[in-house]
């Protein structure tokens, strides 16, 4: 951009035609973008419903939402499965494992990592919904998993139903490691090979090196990485809803499960919209969290 | 243990776990690609003891699922038209002029691009009720573009920077109009960057399932990811093999724009011969 100061030319230009460039694009993002933000915090504060009395006269309640929210005890509920959920697939699923693929595939056979990496990068290419189907089918009654157990004499487990926090974990770990593993195989590519070998040399033994050198040289990866992946499955709905549904009983229901069924199964779009604001939060805070890192 | 022994199994180590690994990942999808040949198909993984096309036949010959298919098609291609039209629009003056309020503007694009959709869908619901715009897919293909309108700002700008102005002024002075400059000299150079921001919000779309889901409501209008999904529901338990063959044909334009996209990030640009002699 500095390249640009001098510039005759571009100054010479006096027209503002850049301002017409940028309307459409503000435009569109201001109507459908920024505008229902604001809603968010204005509906939040109403009792707007799809049905019933509500839905005729619209109500400012204050913060009865709110109060409603933090008494509702399945809001805990969904506040916790959402960070087990968040811990579980993205910062130690996503994270650890997509880091050891690539720690692992590192200076290894060609084709080997050709296709292993393929594979893994297939469940991240996979649109969610087959990514669900899949895992699905995986942890069925009669999937594959229970007959893998039943061939080595152990009984069926109903795995979606007994630990249906792991199943929706696992399947968000088996569509997600990829962007993980191709983020860590650049950064260890760009760890200068001296460095390491030199602590090699030095007497550092394997676990040394990682934590004292690798790891460090990578930091800020792993802390951008990690913003990403978490930003990525704080909105996962999809995969959840058509593998378990949120269930059974409230055992997978994630934030963006119950803002759904607040809002379009019970019609409490007020209610659901005030669940929708503390999802957001999260969201920009862990947003301005990434920005940081990025411009560091 | 001896030092020998060690060194073997630190050897070998790696390979092995990154062999299951490998395995866990490969099940459940070697499964959806077994079941989808499979006259006979299963929950669970097997041998198909009859190999048919029938699955794919019957899938692709229903009206309701082309139309579904070619639905999301319009949405996922008029979005990724769109998002890079106004967004090759809007990089111009940030990429080549110098302006006040730059930076925070291309910060706040780049927040934009890390917010979870997902969290202004009621919301938005309420606003396209508002604007009659609910079940209508061009009102889903608008949410879409502007969704995905930050992203290829941040992308096109970035890409933009590194076209050297050189030969954009050269064409001034040729006569041509700064909107002649972005098409035929600007543009062209960037097409690799145009391609990646199309194959990523196509793809983005194509598998999205909340968005249609909440802004649809006429099974007649649903794209593939919201018929495949009613699928399951309706006959996922008993018609493994169609289930399994619509997963595939589902996935098909996806597993494209990623080979694409790999093809495009993996030339960069030869641009540096442009300016030089």
């Amino acid at each position: 951009m500095s390249s640009l100061a001098g510039n005759v030319l571009y100054k010479k230009r006096k027209t503002y035609t850049w301002l017409y460039f940028l309307i459409p694009s503000i435009a569109i993002m201001l109507v459908f973008f920024v505008y229902p933000i604001l809603l968010t915090f204005f509906y939040s504060f109403t009792n707007l419903a799809l049905t019933g009395e509500a839905a005729k006269e619209l109500k400012f309640v204050g913060i009865s939402n709110y109060v409603r929210m933090f008494e509702d005890p399945t809001v805990r509920v969904s506040i916790w499965n959402t960070l087990v959920f968040l811990i579980g697939s993205a910062v130690i699923g996503q994270q650890v494992l997509g880091f050891l693929i690539a720690l692992l595939m590192k200076r290894k056979n060609k084709l080997f990592r050709r296709v292993v990496g393929t594979i893994v990068l297939a469940g991240w290419v996979t649109p969610e919904i087959v990514c669900a189907l899949c895992l699905y089918s995986f942890f069925g009654d009669e999937g594959t998993l229970n007959a893998i157990v039943t061939s080595f004499g152990f009984t069926e487990v109903a795995w979606l139903f007994t630990v249906p926090m792991l199943t929706i974990i696992l399947a968000n770990i088996w569509h997600g490691t990829a962007f993980s593993m191709l983020v860590f195989q650049a950064a260890l590519d760009d760890v200068p090979t001296e460095i390491e070998e030199a602590a090699v040399v030095d007497g550092a033994s394997r676990w040394q090196v990682l934590t004292r050198i690798t790891l460090p040289y990578i930091k800020d990866t792993i802390t951008t990485n990690m913003m990403l992946v978490t930003l990525q499955t704080l909105g996962v709905f999809g995969l959840i809803y058509a593998m378990t549904g949120g269930g059974p009983g409230t055992s997978t229901t994630t934030l963006p499960i119950f803002m759904y069924n607040q809002a379009f199964v019970n019609y409490q779009l007020g209610y659901g919209t005030a669940i929708s604001l503390l999802l957001l939060m999260i969201g920009v805070v862990l947003s301005l969290f990434y920005i940081r890192s990025m411009k560091e | 243990m001896n030092a020998k022994h060690r060194k073997a199994i630190f050897r070998i180590l790696p390979y092995t776990i990154l062999v299951l690994i490998a395995i866990c990942f490969l099940l459940p999808l070697l499964w959806v690609l077994v079941a989808s040949v499979d006259a006979n198909a299963m929950q669970s993984l097997k041998m198909p003891n009859r190999i048919t096309g029938a699955n794919y036949a019957d899938v692709m010959t229903s009206p309701v699922n082309q139309r579904a298919y070619l639905i999301g098609l319009i949405m996922s291609l008029g979005q990724a038209v769109l998002v890079v039209a106004l967004a090759l629009l809007a990089a111009y003056p940030l990429s080549r002029y110098q302006l006040k309020f730059k930076k925070s503007f291309m910060l706040t694009i780049l927040f934009m691009t890390s917010l979870p959709i997902t969290a202004v869908m009621v919301p938005v619901y309420q606003l396209f009720l508002s604007l009659k715009l609910y079940d209508n897919i061009f009102g889903v293909i608008l949410f879409y573009v502007a969704s995905s309108i930050p992203y290829g700002i941040w992308m096109l700008k970035n890409f933009m920077d590194s076209v050297p102005n050189d030969l954009e002024e050269a064409a001034w002075v040729d006569g041509a109009s700064v909107f002649a400059g972005i098409r035929k000299v600007v543009a062209p150079l960037m097409v690799p960057g145009i391609c990646t921001v199309a194959i990523f919000t196509f793809s983005g779309s194509w598998g999205n399932f909340f968005v249609p889901y909440i802004l649809l409501q006429s099974p007649e209008k649903f794209p593939a990811s919201l018929k495949l999904y009613q699928f399951f529901g309706q006959y996922g338990m008993v018609e493994y093999g169609k289930l399994a063959a619509f997963s595939v044909l589902y996935a098909v334009p996806s597993i494209v724009m990623y080979v694409l996209s790999q093809q495009f990030m993996s030339k960069g640009f030869g641009l540096q011969g442009g300016t030089k002699g």
